[in-house]
Formats: structure tokens, sequence, C-alpha cells
């Protein structure tokens, strides 16, 4: 039994990528908490923003939902769907998106919409929301994913959002301005994206596991070659995550 | 001084009015936060059925209308209500069902869409989208197509017709619903509009649907909420019907007068499971309560104490949100 959870690991892991200048499109769940303790630990001049509207709000309290009245309290501006998602593709902006999926597949490419098909449906996720346009036009996404063999998939059920397409140069060529994926964190590492074929590979994995599990739990070839070994979150960080930014453990989670 | 209109009227005149079956209705708010409950109640009292709803992140009052069977197709981003019930339990069972029909677009796809309608374009423009399945699958059948508020085509993918080296680019359709329901905090007795905090979407449904009702939770004199005009949201002309509703995007929250009440979506989520539980959610918080004064006394004080907004937050600080 380790000291932390996966939970509270991936949203450190996640929050150490972001740099202090970025502009970060937060959305529900761990990314509201990578984002927030991100700012509390390394990054204080990022910028959080919701595609609801609500421009770097205090987040003095952990919103648990984009809509939040929460994510309404001392911003810089308080405005709408319209100038808020205007924000993600600005090319001034280093805006970096955190996305929650249902399904991956190789690319980065990602399913928050259904499993099965219109006519024959098997399960339906939520939708977009702004996932596609996170996806589209941010300069970089980071996803969160549940590391299961189902979930990391070779095809998707449904295409949502548009992460590195079929690799190389493809998101380029069919159009993007920008974008892609930069990293995908798991309850069980990180994954990355090559360079030049843009395929995912083991970048980290947690001290709770290895790469083989890792790999057996990923419905793709998964290059495990570059894998190292992520070192456990510093007991100062978790005490940032559990007493200042979910004290409640509303998105963390028992214990 | 400003007289009374009559655009003040109960949510019974208001949807007895302006809703009809098989209207296409633009919902104001967001997923948790400043849905037109009270007035989506009514619509379900007066059993209005084969709606059509455009919405971008729906919400609690979807929710709602799906089971109760007032919907018949719906053009979305997403269904849920955020961690409360990441995807709507009713709008999940009837797509599985297929008792709707639904089209999926993103949150800025819908947005744009509402703006387009609202400027009168004839479609708008996004790289938001590409290569994605929202481009490629469709939900709406190609026979309904073209057919009522159907949109001939679900969106088109074109090469940029302005910059040679633009690359692809996605073209929709422009959304101009039949009616808005938004929910503001306060209306003037004319009818201008102000929304606190985020307004979502809520300004460009409204102007982009031919009628527009607008429940608010507090009807203040016309010439009070022009002293201030630099935080109006609306213009007075654009607003059709004022209901007059206190609380009444109660279960969800409304910025600077209550937060979302999580005894009730946590209720809720227990009941949304089977259609059973859920007709009798109907049967006890729906059906019997007309006005808002007799849904609050069901409600009950201490649960609206608990959420009742901090003036300086906006929020209940400290509700326990598990």
């Amino acid at each position: 039994m380790e000291p932390y959870t996966a939970s509270e690991i991936m949203a450190l892991t996640a929050g150490s990528f972001v740099q202090n200048n970025d502009i970060l499109f937060a959305g529900t769940g761990l990314s509201m908490l990578a984002a927030t303790v991100a700012k509390r630990i390394h990054a204080p001049d990022a910028i959080v923003f919701f595609e609801t509207g609500g421009i770097d709000p205090s987040l003095a309290e952990l919103p648990l939902a984009v809509a939040d009245p929460r994510v309404m309290v001392g911003t810089s501006v308080n405005s709408c769907l319209a100038d808020a998602l205007s924000i993600l593709g600005h090319p001034k902006f280093r805006t970096i998106a955190f996305l929650g999926a249902a399904q991956i597949d190789c690319y980065g490419n990602l399913n928050s919409t259904m499993l099965g098909t219109y006519e024959n449906p098997e399960q339906r996720f939520p939708g977009s929301g702004g996932a596609c346009d996170a996806a589209s036009l941010a300069y970089g996404i980071i996803v969160f994913m549940q590391h299961e063999y189902r979930r990391f998939v070779k095809r998707l059920d449904y295409f949502t959002s548009p992460g590195w397409l079929s690799g190389y140069n493809s998101r380029q060529e069919a159009g993007f301005l920008r974008g892609g994926p930069m990293a995908v964190v798991t309850n069980l590492g990180v994954l990355k994206f090559d360079d030049i074929t843009k395929m995912m590979y083991l970048d980290q994995y947690y001290p709770f596991t290895d790469p083989e599990t890792i790999a057996s739990k990923t419905g793709f070839d998964l290059d495990i070659s570059r894998a190292k070994k992520c070192s456990p979150p510093k007991e100062d960080e978790l005490k940032i995550l559990r007493q200042e930014v979910d004290p409640q453990r509303l998105i963390l989670g028992p214990i | 001084m400003s007289t009374m209109t009559d655009k003040i009227m109960t949510a019974r005149k208001a949807v007895d009015t302006f809703i009809k079956d098989g209207d296409q209705i633009a919902l104001g708010g967001f997923t948790v936060n400043r849905n037109p409950m009270h007035i989506i109640r009514e619509i379900i009292r007066r059993k209005k059925n084969r709606l059509y709803l455009v919405v971008h992140s729906h919400g609690q009052g979807m929710e709602l209308l799906i089971g109760a069977g007032c919907v018949e197709r719906i053009e979305l981003a997403y269904g849920g209500v955020a961690r409360f019930a990441p995807t709507g339990y009713l709008f999940k069972k009837a797509f599985k069902d297929k008792t709707i029909e639904v089209e999926d677009y993103s949150n800025y796809q819908m947005t744009l869409r509402f703006m387009a309608g609202a400027m009168g374009l004839p479609f708008i423009a996004t790289k938001s989208g590409l290569e994605s399945d929202i481009v490629r699958k469709f939900g709406f059948s190609p026979q309904m197509r073209g057919k009522g508020k159907i949109p001939e085509h679900k969106l088109k993918v074109i090469d940029d017709p302005i910059n040679e080296n633009g690359g692809k680019v996605v073209v929709l359709p422009p959304l101009n619903p039949d009616v808005a329901l938004i929910h503001a905090q306060y209306a003037g007795e004319k009818g201008t509009i102000r929304i606190n905090g985020l307004s979502f979407a809520d300004i460009e449904q409204a102007k982009a649907a031919k009628t527009v009702i607008v429940s608010c939770e507090e009807v203040v004199p016309e010439d009070y909420i022009r002293r201030d005009p630099d935080r109006n949201s609306l213009a007075h002309f654009i607003v059709d019907a004022i209901v007059p509703a206190p609380f009444g995007a109660h279960p969800t929250a409304c910025h600077m007068y209550y937060d979302y009440d999580p005894n009730h979506l946590n209720y809720f989520k227990k009941v949304a499971q089977d259609q059973d539980s859920f007709n009798r959610y109907l049967d006890e918080w729906v059906y019997p309560f007309e006005t808002m004064e007799d849904y609050l006394t069901k409600v009950g004080f201490k649960d609206l104490l608990k959420i009742k907004a901090n003036s300086a937050l906006g929020y209940a600080p400290g509700l326990d949100r598990r």
C-alpha cells in the first residue's frame, strides 16, 4: 500500500507539466485538481480558465463543474462560452487543455461520445462538450485516462476529439493550425508521443507498477523501451493537494 | 416612470402562450447552473411533447424533460450534470433505447451556431472538429434532413473559401430556435435583462430565438435596471415573457443568489436510475407545484438556507457537496 492514491499522483504529475505562464483550459474532475495544484505549487502565475467563461478565478473552493458558481469569483472577467472558447485557439497564447475520455487510440485521438453506433448504441457518454474544440484549437492537450485495456483501443468507437490523427504530419495536413496531445496521464504512468511518428510510448511508470503491466493493459502495441520509473509524490505537495485543494476529497475520492 | 407591462406573467401563461408541441427550444444555463427549471417543470405539467432541444452543455433541465417524455430530438454538445451525473442518466437511457434522436456537435460549434442565428449569418466557419466523427457521422437520418427546423446539412467540410492556404474548414448551419428559455437574476418591468456571473450562451440563444421567455429571481423597476445599463445583458424588446421565479433555477445554481443543491441532485441521481422511481419523482416534485411558493415549501427552509449564497462570494462557502 502506497502512502498516496492513484488520483493523487495523477493530479500532481499532470500539474507538473504546467509552466508558469501557461493558460490552462480546465475541465471537471482531475483536470481541475491538476490546474489548481500546479498554481499552488510551482506555477502561481498560470492562468486557469473555463469554457463557460470564468477567466482566472480565485478557486478558493474547488469547483465541481465548469459551470460551478465557484468559477465566477475573483475572476479577471466573467464572460461566456464564445469568449472563453475563442481564447483556446488564439495564436498569442500557449493554451494547454486538460481533457479526459472514455477511449484513446495510439495517436491520442479521443472518444467521449459513445460505444457502438447511432444505429446500434451500446453506451453513451456525455459527448464532446468543449473537448473537441480544445483538441482542435489549443496549443496542446494533456489527457487523463484510466489505464484499462478496453480504453486504450486500436480503433475508437467514435472519434470525438482530434489528437495526432494518423500520425506523422497528418494533423497539419488535415488543416489544423497547431496543437496535438503532449502527454497522457493515467493511473499507472505517463505516456508521450514520438516526435516523428506521433505514436504513443510509455515515458514514465509509477513506483507501484511496471512497464509490462502497463503494456498488458494497453489495447495496441506500446513502446516501453523508453520508460523510466517516476519518483513518488513529495510530502509537501501531497499536503497541499489534500489540505488546500480538495479537503473534502470531492474529486480525489477515498484514500 | 416605467409602467408594468403585460410581459410579466406566470409560468403557466408563458408556456401556454408561447410553447407548442414540436417546438425547437434552446435551454439556457449550463449543466448545474441557471437552468430555467421553473419553466421546465411547467412544460412537463402542461405535457408538451415532441420538443426539439438545441443546447450546448445541458444539464438538469434537459434530464427532466427527457425523463418526462417531452423530447423527440436533441442537437447538443454535452449531456450531463457534472459530478452528480457525468453522463445524464435519462439522456443515456433515451439514447440507448433510441427514444430520442441525437445529433452531436461541440460546445464551440453550438455556440457559433446560436451566434450565427442571432447575427443572421447563412453559415459560420471553424477549424474545430476537422477529421472527427462529429463531421463524419450523423445521428439524424438523411430522410429527416431539411424538414421542419432540421438543417439540410449537419455541417460541411470545405476548403477555406477566402484564404488559398487556409486548408479545410467546418461550416455550420445557424440556429434560430422557436423559443429560448433563460433564467436570469434580474428583469426590468419592460424586459431589460441582467445576468450576473457567466452568461454561458444565453445571450446568443435569446437573440437567435423567435420567442424569448425569461424567468428571474427578481423583477425590478425598469428605471432602476437602466441606472446601470453597462451591466445589462439583453435589451427589453428582445424579451417576450418575464416570469417572476425566486429560486427558479433550483436545484441548479444562480450566482449571487444560491448554490446548486447537492442534497437534491444526489437524490435525483438515485431516482433517475429507473423510470418508475423517476415517475415517482415527477409525482412528488413536479406535478403538484404550479407556483414557486409551493415548490419551495416542499424544498424546505433548511435546504434553502444551506444553499443560500454568501453575498461576497456568490456561492455557499463550506457547503457539503459530497
